[in-house]
Order: C-alpha cells, then structure tokens, then sequence
C-alpha cells in the first residue's frame, strides 16, 4: 500500500492514494461539488475536464476543474454547497 | 509579446492515441514537435492513467513517445488563435503562448448525455466519467453500478469496474438485440476486433446484458439511490450507487471550428493525407469520424507523417485507414440513437445543467441561438459541450460559429502577457 497523502475538504481532513484527483478526494469526503442555479447539489458528470459540474475552489483559486487536478499534500479546497 | 512565444515545427493539440501517434510520427524527420493537452497526464480518456499499460498498442507507442524528442505540455488547455499559426493557452500557473509551422488537431471525443427525470443528482455520470473517476482514486469496490446508453464502451467500462470489485448490476444498452448481431458479424472483417468482444464477453459472465433498454428516471434524495430501466415494455427499478450513462461519443470539434476548418456533418473534414480545410492545419482521430483507437493510431500517424514532410509514407497507410473507416461507420450506424429516446426527456427535466434550463423553457425557442439568448441555455462554463448534442438530438438544433475563448479562461489570462512555456520530454513521465 502506497503512502496515502493528506488534503482538506471543506475544513476536513481526508486520506488518499497519491495520483488521486480532487474531484475524487471530495467525492471520498462526501462533500458535493457545488450547487445549481436552481439550489440542486451537484457532483461531476464527464470526468474529463468538458462539464465544469466538478468545480470548486482549490488553494484559493475558485472555479478549478477538479477532475483535473491531481491532489497535492496539505491541498485546501472547498466547494460551495 | 511573439518573441516571447515557443516556436515549434508541429503543435499536435491533445494527447491520446491520435496525438502521441501525430506527435511521434512528426518527430520521426527531425523536426521541433510539442503535444499539448488539457489533461494532467498524456494518454487522452482511452489510455488515461495507464503509465504501465496493459494494452501493448499502449505500451509501443508510449514507449515511442518517451525515446521520442517530442515536449509535452500537460495541463495545458488551447483557448484561442489570436492570428494564424499562434496559439495561446491556459496551464494552471497562468498563460502561454505557442507559435507553429503545421498544427494537428487530435482534440478526441466526449461522451454524449441525453437528459431524463433525475439525471442531475449526483452519482449519475457518464459511462467513460466513472471509469475516469475510479482511475483518479475513486474506491469502487462492492459498489453497484448500473451501466447505460449506448456505445462499445458500456462493456468496456462495466468490464474494468467489476474488474475492480465493482457489483454491475446492470448494463443496458439501447440499440437492439438484432442492430448488435449484425455488428458481432461484420466484426469478422476485423479480427482484433472479435477477439476484444469475446474478451468482454468473458469478463462479464453473469452480468445482466440488456438490449433495447434504456434508463426513464433517476431517483435520489440529492444523490441516486435508484434507477428505472424499460425493458421489454415493463419499466423496472434497479437499486444502485452509481448509474454511468453516457450515449457514444460527439467529437471535440470547439478548436476546429475556431481555426476556421470545415465540418461535415458534424466532424472535421478532412483529406487523404488529414489535411483539414485550413493550410497547415490536419486533424486525426475522432473529430474527423468516431472510429475507436484503432483509427485514431492510423490517422495520427499520417497526419504526423504528412505534417513532417513524409507524404509518400502517409500515402502507404491510406489503405490501412480505407479499411478501419469501414468499421467506424459500422459503429454509427449499430448505436444510432432511436428515436423513443426523446421522450426520455420531460418538460420538467433540465436540459443545461450550467444555468437550469429545462426543456419547457427551451421549446418555445426556435434555434439554439435564439434558446441561448433568451433563456441562457449553453451560456454556462461548458459553453453548451454538454446541452448542444441533447438539443440537437431533442429539438434538431445545430450549434452556431464558435467564439474565442473557447473554454472559460481566467480574465488576468486574457489580458496579461504569456509566460515562456516549461514542457518536458516523455522519458521523465
């Protein structure tokens, strides 16, 4: 077992496998990635960077495609639902 | 601001099998080659993730690319060609620029979603998007999953999950029992191809295989707990964690159309040796026609040879190519969409997912232009990528001329100077 690598989402601390991207991470976290114009939560669709379901606010840059971005240790993000 | 950009021979844009194969070929004549993708990491969806591949067509050309001289940018997202062989970009630590003698466009495909009740809650994703996500770290393991749409890669995908403890309740697949035979025998004129099949086959011994089945709601509070499938006339509900839905594939054209080249029928047309319309410009894989990696591989390669002066070469493999078309339009035709998939879609059911616009608000509209205008469909981040095949499929709207920038870019990006970009060859991936 690889050594697992510590983020934060939405103020918790999650474990996981390196190479692990963020939109994974938060859905191990069970924290949604955002909410819709109409108040639905939401989590990602295509997984390949197209629908920007998946966005939230990673080391204080907002909007970050994070089935995009594989997490970093000690990474902060935050989604806003 | 130029003198500040990297100068290449041959930009190939996107990194999966049609793009290592351009990139390699094109470096093959000695000349100054870059790849660059959105991605984190090269291998497009097909062979994301697989550093240490499984698939040896994966493994050769990876390990072509790597003793290759090509530089790679990964993360590295086209935005715009703001003149004629330059393109600017975005990277996650800012802009940069490229300038380029040949451009090959190997841009790929994304999966296609037709909206039904329930198919914004969380946990319903595309069929490549859950592959994706268990790639990126996603635990699947004694999960239930139920596979839909159409399209070879349902098998694909529903093989690789329960090939990492997922439980595949079900796959269900929309074309017909009678489309899929006939496709199974014109396999025959594609050895590999059967053999992948019946691989398939194999792996998914006691999964439920539906055909002329598709999924009429999601349901969930906030998060899918459950699905209803029809199957032969009698609607069943099937209890899951994940329903991966995704209906084939739509080719990534948004580049294409913004360097001007000309599609046909919704692919980028091209000639024998990938030339789009635009000098200079090719373009290979499946913006060019939905044929699998395959053909990706084999237009990649000419377009590269072609784009690094090897004409004669390119030439020889035009009938390898002739030869593999005849499969993919095999494929276009076995999943074609039937027609009782849009009433999947209800007036109540949204449609854009960016901005919550559902299919009453956009009937009254009659063009995508006028639906974007007055109810804000496609104005969102995904700039209409995933509602504009859904509304032409569902109300026979075609989408419009594509605008820089073509996917959301931070405003300091479009503003600041680029910075020199850092690539880096294959060999320290």
């Amino acid at each position: 077992m690889p050594e697992q690598i510590a983020v934060t989402v939405n103020g918790a601390t999650v474990a996981v496998a390196p190479g692990t991207s963020v939109a994974a991470a938060m859905m191990i976290a069970g924290a949604s990635c955002r909410s819709s114009v109409s108040g639905e939560l939401r989590g990602p669709l295509c997984g390949m960077g197209v629908c920007f379901e998946c966005r939230a606010e990673i080391d204080g840059v907002a909007h970050s495609r994070s089935c995009q971005i594989v997490c970093v240790s000690g990474m902060n993000i935050k989604t806003d639902a | 601001m130029r003198s500040s950009n990297s100068q290449f021979d041959v930009i190939v844009v996107g990194g999966g099998p049609a793009g290592i194969a351009s990139a390699v070929s094109a470096a093959q004549s000695g000349k100054r080659v870059a790849i660059a993708d959105d991605n984190p990491a090269l291998g497009g969806q097909i062979w994301r993730g697989e550093t240490v591949h499984s698939d040896p067509a994966a493994r050769a050309w990876i390990s072509k690319l790597r003793e290759s001289a090509v530089l790679l940018f990964p993360g590295t997202r086209v935005f715009d060609q703001p003149v004629p062989g330059t393109l600017n970009a975005e990277t996650l630590d800012g802009r940069v620029a490229f300038d380029y003698g040949k451009l090959i466009l190997a841009t790929g495909a994304r999966e296609r979603f037709l909206p039904f009740p329930g198919w914004t809650l969380q946990n319903v994703m595309g069929a490549g998007a859950l592959q994706a996500l268990v790639k990126a770290g996603l635990p699947i393991q004694g999960k239930r999953v139920v596979v839909a749409g159409t399209g070879p890669l349902l098998l694909a995908v529903a093989s690789y999950l329960k090939k990492h403890g997922a439980i595949v309740v079900a796959v269900c697949e929309q074309a017909s029992r009678a489309s899929l035979a006939a496709f199974a025998l014109g396999l025959f004129a594609h050895p590999g191809k059967i053999a992948q099949a019946w691989e398939l086959r194999g792996e998914l011994a006691g999964v439920d295989l539906l055909t002329s089945a598709w999924p009429l709601t999601a349901a969930g509070n906030q998060i899918l707990e459950s699905v209803v499938i029809s199957s032969k006339r009698t609607p069943k509900r099937i209890a899951c964690d994940y329903l991966a839905c995704g209906f084939h594939l739509v080719p990534n054209t948004e580049l294409a159309s913004l360097v001007g080249c000309r599609l046909e029928g919704g692919f980028v047309q091209v000639d024998d040796l990938q030339n789009t319309s635009v000098p200079n410009v090719f373009c290979a894989g499946e913006p060019t026609g939905i044929g699998g990696v395959d053909l990706a591989l084999l237009e990649g390669q000419i377009a590269g040879l072609a784009a690094g002066g090897h004409r004669a070469a390119a030439e020889n493999l035009r009938k390898q190519r002739a030869k593999l078309r005849s499969f993919a339009r095999s494929l276009e035709k076995t999943f074609q969409l039937r027609p009782e998939l849009k009433r999947l879609t209800t007036p109540e059911t949204i449609v854009c997912r960016c901005e919550d616009v559902t299919l009453s608000k956009l009937r009254p509209h009659g063009s995508w232009r006028a639906a974007k205008l007055q109810s804000r469909c496609g104005m969102g981040p995904c700039q209409g990528r995933i509602c504009g095949p859904a509304t032409q499929f569902l109300l026979g709207w075609a989408a419009e001329s594509v605008r820089p920038p073509v996917l959301p870019v931070k405003l300091r990006n479009l503003t600041y100077e680029s910075d020199q970009p850092k690539g880096e060859l294959a060999s320290v991936m």
